[in-house]
C-alpha cells in the first residue's frame, strides 16, 4: 500500500462566469519514506496540490487515498482529525503562537489529539530535543532566532508522529545559511524514515530532495529522480548549531 | 473526558486573549457593568418596595375582615361611600351577637384630641374607642399592664391603654400604670401600655394612640360615631365563609332590600395585597424592560468586539484548524471569551450595585435579593453566549486555507 495515492484529481474554482482549473486530472503515487519536492512557479497549482495533500482542502473530483484512508469526501471535522494525526505542517512564516512558549507551541497538536498533559510534555520535550532545542523550551517565539523558530515549528510537525511532514517554502523567510541548516534537518529526518514533502519555487531547495515533481498549468510537467551526484546534501555544507 | 483537554486549552486561550487586551476588554465590559448594575438596582428597589408593601399589609392579619363604610380598593364611588349611613355602635353590637363563625369581634371608633399628664401633653393624639377584643384582633401585645376587661367595656369605665410612644412622652421616667391622665379634659386611669410596633406605610401605627372603652368613647367624645367592626375569623381558611355570614347579617341589620347594593364594605388584607401585587408586577416588568435595554446595548458591544477579536486572530484560527482543532473547539474558545468578559462585567456591576443599594436603604426601602444577584449573573453569561455566538460561529467555519493566507 502506498502512502499517498492520487487518481484523476481535479480542483477547480469558479471565477465569476468562468471556471478556472487549478489542477487538471492529476495522478500521483508517493511511497512511505520518500523525500519529495513539489516545484513550480506561482499560479502553477502547486499550492492547490499542497492544500489537497495536506487535507486543508477537498478536491472537486478524483480520489485521494492517504495512508489507506479515502479522504476526498470527508467533512470539515473529519479532515481536522486526519490533519491532526497524519500531517505535520511546516509553514514559511513559522506560524507559532506568539504568547506561548516553545513547549506549548509544540504540545498544541497533542492537545487536539486529546493526549494527557504528562505524555504531552514528555513527547514535546522529545521533539524539541530532536531539532536541537532542548535548552530553549521555555522561550517564547520573540526570544528565538528565525532558524530556531522554524525548528520549533518542525518539532511541532513531528510531535504527533505524522505520516507526512509537509513543508511550504520552509526556508523562504530565512537567510541562506540558516536555510541550509533547516534543509540539513529535513535530510536527517528523512534518513530516520520520515516521509517529507517540500513545496518550493527555489531550485536550490528542491535539489535536496530525492524526487522532484514539477507542476505547470495544473499538470505534472515532470517527475524526476535526480542521480545522487546532482543532489545537494546540506549536511556536507554546514553543521546545525546546537 | 474527550472534551477535557480541548476545554482547558480553550479556557487558557480565552484568558490569554482577554489579558493581552486588558483595556479593550475593560471598555467592552463597561456596557455590561452598567447594564447589570442598573438592572440589579432596579430589581433591588422593586424587591424592597414589594417587601415593604407586604410587611405593611401583614399588620392587618390575613384572617380579619374590616367592616366599614369605605372600600379600600377604590372600587366604589367616593362620594357615594361618604354619603352612606354611618355604621353605629348598635349595628356593631347586633352583628357581634348574631355572628357564629367569628373568633373575636373588635368594635372601634376614632377621634383626635389632646392627652396630658401633669405638665406633659400630646396635642393631637389618636383616641381610639375599643372593646375587650380589640387587642386580640389587632394583634397588639402588652408591654405592661393588661387589656380591657369585659366588665370595664360593659360598664364604660374611665380606663385607658397607651401606645408606646405616647407613654414615653407622657411618662419619661416612671411607669404610667395606675396613673391618671386627661384625655380631652376627662380623667382616665392607665391600665396598660402597648409594645412598640413601628410605623406602617399605609396605616398610622398604634404607637401614638390611646385606647379607651368604646362605650366610654361614645359618652365622652362622640355621641354617635361611625364605627369600624373588625371580625377575626376562626382561621384564615374560614374567612370566605365568615365574609358571607357578615354580609348577610349586615344587610339584615341595615334593612337592605334584596337587589339593593351593599351600603357598607367588607375589606380584607388579601384584596389589597392582590391589587398591590398586580400593580407592582406591572411596574416591575416595565422597569426591568427599560433597564434591560442597557444590557442589550452592552451585549451589542460584546458582539462587536468579538467580531474584531475573530478578525485579528484569523491566522491563529487557521493554524489551530490546520493542527487539528475542530469546529466546536474554536466555537467554545470564542464563546468562553465572550462569556468571561460578560461574567466579569456582571460581577463588577454587582459590586457597584451592592454599595449603592446599601446607600439607598438609608432613604428608601431597597433590598438586594439573592434571586436578583443570581439572575444578573445568569443574564450576563447568557448575554456573552448570545452575543458571542455569531462571531464564534463565523470563526469556527473559517476555511483553514483562507485563514492561513491572512496577514
Amino acid at each position: 500500500m502506498s502512502l499517498i495515492e492520487v487518481r484523476n484529481l481535479s480542483r477547480l474554482y469558479p471565477m465569476g462566469e468562468e471556471i478556472v482549473y487549478a489542477l487538471r486530472d492529476i495522478s500521483l503515487v508517493i511511497e512511505k519514506g520518500e523525500y519529495v519536492a513539489i516545484m513550480g512557479p506561482s499560479g502553477s497549482g502547486k499550492s492547490t496540490l499542497m492544500n489537497l495533500i495536506g487535507c486543508l482542502d477537498s478536491p472537486s473530483s478524483g480520489e485521494f487515498i492517504l495512508n489507506g484512508i479515502e479522504v476526498s469526501e470527508m467533512d470539515d471535522d473529519e479532515l481536522a482529525d486526519i490533519r491532526n494525526r497524519q500531517i505535520g505542517f511546516v509553514f514559511q512564516t513559522f506560524n507559532l503562537l506568539a504568547r506561548s512558549t516553545a513547549l506549548h507551541n509544540v504540545e498544541l497538536p497533542l492537545v487536539y489529539a486529546e493526549v494527557d498533559s504528562e505524555t504531552r510534555r514528555e513527547r514535546a520535550l522529545e521533539a524539541l530535543g530532536q531539532v536541537g532545542l532542548a535548552d530553549r523550551v521555555t522561550h517564547r517565539p520573540n526570544e528565538l532566532s528565525g532558524g530556531q523558530r522554524q525548528r520549533v515549528a518542525i518539532a511541532r510537525a513531528l510531535v504527533n508522529r505524522p505520516a507526512i511532514i509537509l513543508a511550504d517554502e520552509p526556508t523562504g523567510n530565512l537567510d541562506s545559511r540558516t536555510g541550509v541548516e533547516i534543509m540539513a534537518l529535513f535530510e536527517e529526518l528523512s534518513d530516520r524514515g520520515n516521509t517529507i514533502i517540500v513545496v518550493t519555487h527555489e531550485e536550490e531547495v528542491a535539489r535536496h530532495a530525492r524526487r522532484i515533481l514539477r507542476i505547470r498549468d495544473g499538470l505534472i510537467a515532470a517527475d524526476e529522480r535526480p542521480p545522487a551526484d546532482e543532489r545537494i546534501d546540506a549536511r556536507l555544507s554546514s553543521c546545525p548549531e546546537g | 473526558m474527550r472534551l477535557g483537554y480541548e476545554l482547558t486549552e480553550a479556557v487558557r486561550i480565552s484568558g490569554e486573549a482577554i489579558l493581552s487586551n486588558k483595556l479593550r476588554a475593560a471598555l467592552t465590559t463597561l456596557g455590561i457593568v452598567i447594564g447589570v448594575a442598573t438592572v440589579s438596582l432596579m430589581g433591588s428597589v422593586i424587591a424592597g418596595l414589594s417587601q415593604t408593601f407586604e410587611d405593611s399589609l401583614s399588620v392587618l392579619g390575613s384572617d380579619v375582615l374590616f367592616v366599614q363604610k369605605y372600600d379600600w380598593t377604590s372600587k366604589g364611588n367616593w362620594r357615594e361611600m361618604r354619603n352612606r349611613r354611618d355604621i353605629t355602635l348598635r349595628h356593631a353590637t347586633r352583628l357581634e351577637k348574631e355572628l357564629s363563625l367569628a373568633q373575636a369581634v373588635s368594635v372601634e371608633a376614632q377621634s383626635v384630641g389632646p392627652v396630658s399628664h401633669e405638665e406633659r401633653s400630646a396635642e393631637s393624639a389618636t383616641i381610639v374607642g375599643a372593646n375587650e377584643q380589640t387587642a386580640m384582633v389587632r394583634g397588639y401585645l402588652m408591654e405592661a399592664g393588661r387589656s380591657f376587661s369585659e366588665a370595664e367595656v360593659d360598664g364604660s369605665r374611665p380606663v385607658c391603654i397607651l401606645g408606646s410612644t405616647l407613654a414615653e412622652n407622657l411618662f419619661p421616667r416612671s411607669s404610667p400604670l395606675r396613673n391618671r391622665i386627661k384625655i380631652r379634659g376627662k380623667k382616665y386611669e392607665v391600665v396598660g401600655v402597648l409594645e412598640k410596633m413601628g410605623g406602617s406605610l399605609f396605616f398610622g401605627g398604634a404607637d401614638d394612640q390611646v385606647m379607651v372603652p368604646i362605650t366610654r368613647f361614645v359618652s365622652d367624645f362622640a355621641y354617635n360615631p361611625d364605627v369600624n367592626i373588625n371580625v377575626k375569623a376562626i382561621d384564615a381558611e374560614a374567612i370566605d365563609e365568615t365574609r358571607i355570614e357578615v354580609r348577610g347579617i349586615m344587610r339584615k341589620i341595615r334593612r337592605l332590600a334584596p337587589g339593593e347594593p351593599d351600603d357598607f364594605a367588607i375589606n380584607q388584607q388579601g384584596m389589597v395585597m392582590d391589587a398591590v401585587i398586580q400593580t407592582g408586577g406591572t411596574i416591575a416588568a416595565g422597569g426591568l424592560l427599560i433597564t434591560g435595554l442597557s444590557l442589550l446595548v452592552g451585549g451589542i458591544g460584546i458582539m462587536n468586539i468579538m467580531f474584531v477579536s475573530v478578525l485579528e486572530r484569523t491566522k491563529e484560527i487557521g493554524l489551530r484548524k490546520a493542527l487539528g482543532a475542530k469546529q466546536r473547539t474554536i466555537l467554545i474558545q470564542f464563546l468562553l471569551e465572550a462569556s468571561f468578559i460578560c461574567l466579569f462585567g456582571g460581577i463588577l456591576g454587582l459590586l457597584i450595585a451592592f454599595p449603592v443599594t446599601l446607600l439607598l436603604q438609608t432613604v428608601f426601602p431597597a433590598k438586594m435579593a439573592w434571586p436578583v444577584v443570581l439572575a444578573a449573573l445568569t443574564v450576563s453569561i447568557l448575554t456573552g453566549l448570545i452575543s458571542g455566538y455569531l462571531p464564534a460561529f463565523r470563526a469556527a467555519r473559517l476555511n483553514p486555507v483562507d485563514a492561513l493566507r491572512q496577514e
